[in-house]
């Protein structure tokens, strides 16, 4: 792996430094802080020993399932080949960030690309080229929203991913901002008049989840578009992209700025990260120059001659503006954007249609199934829901999924284990089911948990 | 050497043509799924099961067949320049090899397809190895206690900063100022910032470094800490380090190190040794995960005991021989982002690490810093000025200053950079850091060939010829890259930043 490491080179540099061993490259340095010998990571492994071990002690203590029905955010989809393919292109993944846009006008297109297409999935009109996941874009939307209204409130609906809700504590606590739960309603949406007494002039964003942490789909996003506008708030929206087939999106009802996990567009669930975190707003001047995170814009050459790409707007960022930074962030999600660009490109409209539909059957099948079994029902049966299912048993979720994972089967993610405050006794479950699952999948999973009943 | 790089061209001004030129808009695609008409049956039409008012009814994205897309891409990538392509010498980013064993390693069905909330006990492997890589970065470091999750360095810094703000409202302090020098990475003055701190920068003093006295001066009861990087931005090491240490502990402050610059001292110090509380480590720079066009990256923080009880939660933990994520973090700062940190970018550092051992970590660092001590000194012989420390040796990178070549020809940083694309070497980082005029700022890797660093070094004595003859010639490069000298002037007065917009109003 290092080339120069032979002897007899790194004699020659050396005597070209007039240098007789290597610790004279270290003669700046007080001498009590060298290290006798170098730290006690273990050997040098060959290439083959180092698979070996990986496969024995890593791999193999790792579960084998093919069926994956678990919830939570991060979801098991269907990564077109040609998505690994070309995202596994050396001049895309082992560059960096495109400072020198001449000899690297392929990343910048994508990137430009993937702004355009998830501006188009979203209808939003911008969108930056990536942040680190859909949490941490929450909690750079909520520093957003008070830049740019000088206000400290931010309300938000209760059925937010718990994870989520923690980032954006972290994110905004230095800035001492207010943070207000809004309850939910029968159907697990929003409760819209606990909304509306709490949102006034006082309040800089309202954060609404469709689907939220229990697959729910808000069906009033309008209603509470005008609520926030009537206030001068802005209305952030966080959403499953895959969803966007089907159901209109949140830039075509009044939302101010969107949100979400790119993950699900060819992305690998690789045990929670990386993912890809969307952020986009509508076009306000103002609001662009606050933006946090890499823009790719649309230049020309110096001579005019020709159409090219370049990262716009660096003024805002850490490298040129330091503490006044819209952000700190620096290394993104590129690649994540790369693949998600790849992705939309391929499956295009008709794709993306039918992703959304498949997702959208499974769903309704799956939850109509539960709620026939005796000993099972979902959490808010009549709600419009997408991939993500509720379910509430009578029994120990911990010896039922012992039971679905004898039959191959991952199941659900039992909430209260992670999320006491949601679930003290236990007794939900989150689902998923994607576009991988098939009929006979659904009909499999329904009857192994028949056999709890 | 010559380089020509590949150059799609469709005519009329346009290189490869967007995917909303390549396919119309609104129709067409890949379906990558069907769905099944039994299903369909069952449940009947979505369009009377969903609420009319929330049902899209277009999508203009443009379709197109999967041949069409291969090449598009294909083309793009060909239009960009990767570590794998040629010596890159970005000073700060370490552009270093990724093993490929790495990159199949992560991209194993059984890791690619984990669920985060997949149970505990089994997923002993992978938290195996995230626990084995986290005892590798501490006795590099000699930060007995570490956190996967900050998703990239500038990352890692907040989490430092928030868990040196939550450690004195611990203690009941009220310390709301950080001291930076004044050539530290751009994120750091932005991290502080967020996490809410007063910025305090220090000047350095005439030899590059950390001035004493202005540290001296700075500091007060106020200060909570100070973030540096060692070696510094200009590649050198701060030799007064234990000062600086000692000046801050007995003020009660901290010190947090940027770790963007390992690369040279892996091996030969621990960051505990030079007193450092909390510190960050850039996976996707040392430790050789690729930095993928700009990102994910990893940035691991590790800590002394004092700051154990702050971390980011959940750490990974091991009891016996049972490996858990660990929620009782009691002073917790909370979370940054959604799960356990980029696993994925993780594991190609556990390989890394474990090809290398300990011998070949503490090789890495000495063949970085040889490699840029010879390719400082051959360009010095040639004539190009180092501002700082030239005197001493510099660690894994150096910073020249072409403000001479500016007086005499009238050639910036940028043009030089520019010149070097056409002989297929990725430019420097330029204009970094500031305190050095028209900065050159290089970064030869432990991964360069003595034959790459001679072929940089001769191209950028042959550039300096090409200016003392015909300055002309370099303020016209690059000629062999994609596309000519880009005017980012332009773009970022005209912010056309999708397609729609620039449909709208560019055409």
């Amino acid at each position: 792996m290092i080339p120069n490491s032979r002897k007899e080179i790194i004699a020659r540099m050396l005597g070209e430094l007039g240098l007789k061993d290597v610790k004279g490259l270290y003669s700046d340095v007080p001498q009590t802080l060298l290290l006798d010998r170098p730290p006690d990571v273990g050997k040098s492994m060959s290439q083959a020993d180092v698979s070996n071990v990986f496969e024995r002690e890593i791999l193999r203590r790792i579960l084998d399932v093919n069926l994956i029905f678990t919830g939570g955010g991060i979801a098991d989809h269907y990564v077109p080949a040609l998505v690994d393919e070309l995202s596994s292109r050396q001049e895309f993944y082992t560059s960096y960030t495109p400072y020198q846009p001449e000899v690297s006008q392929g990343v910048l297109q994508v990137l430009f690309e993937y702004q355009s297409l998830m501006a188009e999935l979203l209808g939003m009109d911008v969108v930056n080229a990536s942040l680190y996941d859909y949490a941490s874009a929450l909690g750079e939307a909520g520093r957003f929203s008070i830049r740019v209204t000088k206000r400290n409130k931010i309300v938000l609906a209760s059925t937010i991913h718990p994870e989520r809700y923690s980032v954006l504590k972290t994110y905004v606590e230095p800035l001492g901002t207010e943070l207000v739960l809004i309850p939910y309603d029968e159907s697990g949406e929003l409760s819209l008049e606990d909304l509306s007494s709490v949102v006034d002039e006082s309040v800089a964003m309202v954060y609404v989840e469709s689907p939220n942490f229990f697959g729910v789909i808000e069906t009033r996003i309008e209603e509470i578009s005008q609520l926030c506008h009537d206030k001068g708030a802005l209305l952030a929206v966080g959403v499953d992209p895959l969803s966007l087939g089907l159901i209109k999106p949140p830039g075509e009802m009044g939302a101010d700025i969107v949100i979400g996990e790119g993950q699900h567009l060819g992305g690998y669930m690789n045990y929670g990260g990386p993912s890809l975190g969307i952020f986009a707003i509508k076009r306000r001047f103002r609001h662009i120059r606050q933006m946090p995170g890499r823009l790719i814009g649309i230049t020309r050459t110096v001579d005019g001659k020709f159409r090219g790409y370049s990262m716009v707007l660096q003024t805002r960022e850490q490298h040129i503006r330091q503490e006044e930074a819209t952000s700190n962030i620096t290394t993104n999600s590129s690649l994540m954007a790369i693949r998600a660009a790849i992705y939309l490109s391929l499956l295009g409209p008709d794709g993306i249609r039918k992703i959304s539909e498949k997702i959208f059957y499974n769903t309704l099948y799956l939850k109509r199934k539960i709620n026939e079994l005796s000993c099972f029902k979902t959490l808010f049966p009549r709600s419009i829901s997408f991939k993500e299912i509720p379910v509430i048993a009578d029994k120990s979720w911990e010896d039922i999924n012992k039971f679905l994972l004898s039959k191959g089967i991952l199941g659900g993610f039992i909430i209260g284990s992670r999320f006491p405050e949601l679930d003290s006794e236990k007794k939900i479950a989150l689902f998923s089911t994607t576009e991988v699952h098939t009929k006979e999948d659904l009909d499999y999973l329904i009857q192994s948990m028949r056999e709890v009943c | 050497m010559r380089y020509i790089q590949a150059r799609w061209e469709e005519g009329d001004g346009i290189l490869e043509p967007t995917v909303f030129e390549l396919g119309k808009r609104g129709d067409g695609g890949t379906p990558i799924v069907s769905v099944e008409e039994e299903l369909m049956e069952e449940i009947g039409s979505l369009d009377e099961i969903l609420p009319e008012n929330i049902v899209r009814r277009s999508i203009n994205l443009p379709g197109l067949s999967e041949p069409e897309v291969a090449r598009h891409f294909s083309h793009l990538a060909q239009m960009n320049f990767g570590v794998d392509s040629g010596p890159y010498w970005l000073g700060s980013c370490t552009m270093k090899y990724t093993p490929k064993l790495a990159m199949r390693i992560a991209s194993v069905s059984k890791i690619r397809r984990l669920h985060p909330y997949a149970p505990e006990e089994q997923v002993q492997g992978i938290l195996k190895a995230l626990y084995e890589l986290k005892e590798m970065l501490s006795k590099i470091t000699g930060l007995p206690y570490f956190s996967l999750q900050p998703a990239a360095g500038a990352q890692g810094e907040l989490v430092g900063a928030l868990m040196i703000r939550k450690k004195f409202m611990d203690l009941g302090e009220k310390r709301d100022e950080i001291l930076i020098p004044e050539s530290a990475h751009g994120s750091n003055f932005a991290s502080a910032a967020m996490a809410g701190f007063k910025v305090v920068r220090i000047p350095p003093s005439d030899e590059g470094t950390v001035d004493l006295n202005a540290l001296r001066a700075a500091i007060n009861e106020r200060t909570a800490g100070m973030m540096i990087t060692n070696p510094n931005t200009l590649g050198i090491f701060e030799s007064d380090v234990l000062e600086i240490a000692n000046v801050l502990h007995s003020n009660g402050s901290y010190l947090y190190y940027d770790g963007a610059n390992l690369n040279a001292i892996m091996g030969w110090i621990l960051l505990s040794d030079m007193g450092v509380d909390i510190a960050h480590l850039n996976i996707h720079k040392t430790f050789s995960a690729p930095h993928g066009g700009g990102g994910p990256g990893a940035g691991a923080v590790g800590t002394t005991e004092e700051f154990r009880d702050f971390l980011p939660i959940p750490v990974i933990s091991k009891r016996d021989d049972y490996y858990f994520l660990d929620y009782n973090v009691p002073k917790t700062i909370g979370k940054v982002r959604m799960f356990y940190g980029n696993i994925g970018v993780l594991i190609k550092a556990w390989v890394y690490l474990k090809l290398l051992g300990g011998e070949g970590v503490r090789s890495v660092s000495t063949i970085a810093v040889l490699n840029a001590n010879y390719a400082r000194k051959k360009l010095v012989e040639m004539g190009f000025e180092v501002l700082y420390g030239k005197d001493r040796p510099c660690k894994h990178e150096f910073v020249l200053s072409l403000s001479g070549l500016k007086k005499k020809y009238g050639i910036r940083a940028l043009d030089f950079a520019k010149a070097l694309i056409d002989r297929g070497f990725h430019p420097p980082t330029i204009y970094f850091p500031l305190i050095v005029p028209e900065a050159f700022m290089m970064e030869p890797t432990e991964s360069d060939s003595l034959r790459e660093i001679d072929g940089y070094v001769n191209a950028m004595g042959d550039i300096l010829r090409r200016i003392e003859e015909n300055p002309e010639e370099i303020l016209q490069a690059p000629k062999n890259s994609a596309i000519g000298r880009i005017d980012d002037v332009f773009g970022t007065k005209k912010l056309w930043l999708t397609w729609k917009i620039y449909e709208n109003e560019g055409r």
